[in-house]
């Protein structure tokens, strides 16, 4: 099996307060794998260590094969990253936004012109290529901040609540381009606060105050808990939890 | 360098797409530079003159006629008594008093001696100071006057004149416009360029925008020059507007050569602009950014030389004003534009102010960190 992260004792700490306790796990290459925790657990401190954003403070971790000390450059030319706040340019067009990542990332201009073309006729954005971003309804704006996330075909794509505060059909539409993206060898790290999403993951894990406390598939997890959903075994896991927001 | 251009692209279209501020942009140093000289006038006109004559004579007389007539002063109180006009200048309705003592005339006359009293408001300095030189010359030059007619034909009379005939050398009429003119401008290309830069990397972060720059691979140096250029450029045009605005309206035709006074606006600009990234990537808000940025403003344009020669700030301030860039900037407007200096003249600033820009920007990239 091959591994596109793996981490040994990962831990994050801020002064005295250790957001993330060495939390050690690997993620598999095309795997759907869910983040799961209560808010403040942890689960976007870690991510962020995983991205190149932030330093970890010991423990270690390869991304993409890649030292998330030394080689955070390299990280980032082979992940794609959708931050938990809306992060593409509310004051540039639809298509001024694909364009620029699709640039920065170094793509050839005949690449961006055919991948936006496909992207804005998948996300039926056509009409509205020419229109400000900021002018579009959050959940379009959720699907084309991933598909931006996704435009350069990068090895993992790292989702922080990318459905937060998006209805529900929308949702069936973000996790549609998921499987899509998923489909063409792309790893997807996601963290949810949905249990029906963590359903659709291959293999999730549950953070609980900065540790990791279960891993593994939905449907062990909820054998192993007694648990007829995903709900009960989140419920049974998260309400130890000391820290919240 | 395709991630500059990409880089470039993106701020251009946002900097364009603002339509409000890119008018302010332009046209708030425009009207500025329009309104600003005409009020920053360093004359002093309509000075409040309260005489207090005891003496009433013909020569008391001459006296006030020749300060009337001078055209610098009003009079606002012809009084009895001292006190009288204390209470003009208490209500401020005086801003001097000039006393003329009981006897003024047979004094003069006779014992070729004569004090004069003058009172000044130093509430406000300036006018104080200023109101208080011209009376003293007015008066000065009514003695000469009295002189010539009391000693006529004396050749050897009194104590040798030193005579003074001076002349204004780059400026001959002192026209304070060709002085205030250049030094505005530079301070409207500083604020221009301040703001705008330390606002911008503080606005990404603000809205988010910058976690999206920090997980790509952009390098830190791509980045900052990306913020760099369209500000330089944007600089670039403020300053040829100021030009064109001081030549059209103020009949300011740079003497010296224009291209040395651009290639030190350039690099001047090279350097606030790294001066305001540099605080951008400090900050966390665009109102810290505001605050800190407003702080060195004050500073640079009130150290600058604008206002008060640098010459006569006290020792500790002109060391601190060899670190403001906006003295440099205000001194080789002024050198270029009223004196002709060429290339050759402004090395030396042109040198500081490049050191400036290198550092400042090398900072801003350094401190720009893409993790934590």
């Amino acid at each position: 099996m091959e591994y596109v992260i793996k981490t040994d004792r990962l831990t994050k700490r801020f002064g005295d307060f250790t957001a993330t306790n060495e939390i050690t796990f690997e993620v598999e290459k095309g795997e759907i794998f869910g983040f799961l925790g209560a808010n403040g657990a942890g689960k976007t401190t870690a991510m962020r260590m995983l991205c190149g954003l932030s330093i970890p403070s010991s423990g270690t971790a390869t991304v993409a094969g890649f030292d998330v000390y030394k080689q955070t450059e390299e990280i980032k030319r082979n992940i794609g990253y959708m931050s938990q706040r809306f992060s593409l340019y509310e004051d540039l067009t639809v298509q001024e936004n694909i364009r620029f990542f699709g640039g920065i990332y170094g793509l050839s201009n005949r690449e961006i012109k055919t991948k936006s073309e496909d992207l804005l006729e998948q996300l039926e954005l056509k009409n509205e290529a020419k229109k400000l971003v900021a002018s579009l309804p959050l959940g379009w704006k959720q699907k084309l901040s991933f598909s931006v996330a996704v435009l350069h075909q990068p090895k993992i794509v790292f989702l922080d609540e990318p459905t937060g505060g998006v209805d529900p059909v929308t949702r069936r539409q973000f996790w549609d381009l998921i499987y899509e993206a998923s489909a063409k060898g792309i790893t997807i790290f996601v963290t949810t606060h949905y249990m029906d999403e963590a359903e659709y993951c291959n293999r999730i894990s549950i953070m609980v105050d900065g540790k990791i406390e279960a891993l593994d598939t939905p449907a062990n997890l909820k054998s192993q808990f007694k648990a007829s959903s995903m709900d009960q075994v989140f419920y049974h896991l998260a309400r130890g939890a000391k820290r919240s927001d | 360098m395709r991630t500059i251009r990409f880089l470039l692209e993106k701020e251009f279209r946002q900097i364009f797409r603002n339509k409000a501020i890119l008018l302010l942009i332009i046209i708030m140093p425009v009207m500025q530079l329009i309104i600003l000289p005409l009020a920053a006038n360093y004359e002093v006109k309509n000075i409040n003159l309260a005489v207090v004559d005891h003496d009433h004579s013909s020569y008391s007389q001459k006296l006030i006629s020749k300060i009337t007539a001078s055209g610098y002063f009003k009079l606002t109180g012809y009084n009895a008594s001292f006190k009288e006009g204390m209470k003009l200048i208490e209500a401020d309705k005086a801003d001097l008093i000039l006393e003329i003592p009981h006897g003024f005339e047979r004094n003069l006359v006779r014992e070729n001696h004569q004090q004069l009293f003058i009172v000044v408001n130093a509430i406000n300095g300036v006018k104080a100071n200023l109101g208080g030189a011209y009376l003293g010359s007015i008066i000065r030059d009514f003695n000469n006057d009295i002189r010539l007619q009391l000693l006529p034909v004396s050749k050897f009379s009194g104590a040798a004149v030193i005579e003074i005939s001076s002349s204004n050398l780059f400026n001959p009429l002192m026209k304070y416009k060709f002085f205030m003119v250049p030094g505005i401008l530079a301070i409207l290309v500083t604020m221009i360029g301040g703001f705008l830069s330390a606002l911008n990397i503080v606005k990404e972060k603000e809205f988010g925008t910058i976690e999206q720059i920090n997980v790509s691979p952009i390098r830190k140096h791509h980045f900052i020059l990306g913020k760099l250029i369209p500000f330089w450029v944007l600089g670039n045009v403020v300053f040829t507007l100021g030009l064109l605005v001081s030549w059209l309206i103020y009949g300011i035709e740079p003497l010296g050569n224009l291209l040395v006074l651009y290639l030190f606006a350039s690099v001047f600009l090279l350097a606030i602009l790294g001066f305001g990234l540099l605080i951008s990537t400090f900050c966390d808000t665009q109102q810290q950014a505001m605050f800190i940025m407003f702080f060195f403003m004050m500073i640079f344009i009130l150290m600058g030389g604008l206002f008060t020669s640098i010459d006569s700030m006290p020792d500790w301030a002109k060391i601190v004003s060899r670190f403001n860039p906006v003295s440099y900037l205000i001194e080789v407007m002024r050198m270029v534009i009223l004196k002709g200096s060429g290339l050759r003249d402004i090395l030396p600033q042109l040198g500081t102010v490049g050191v400036f820009a290198i550092v400042l920007n090398a900072w801003a990239v350094w401190n720009y960190k893409k993790r934590n």
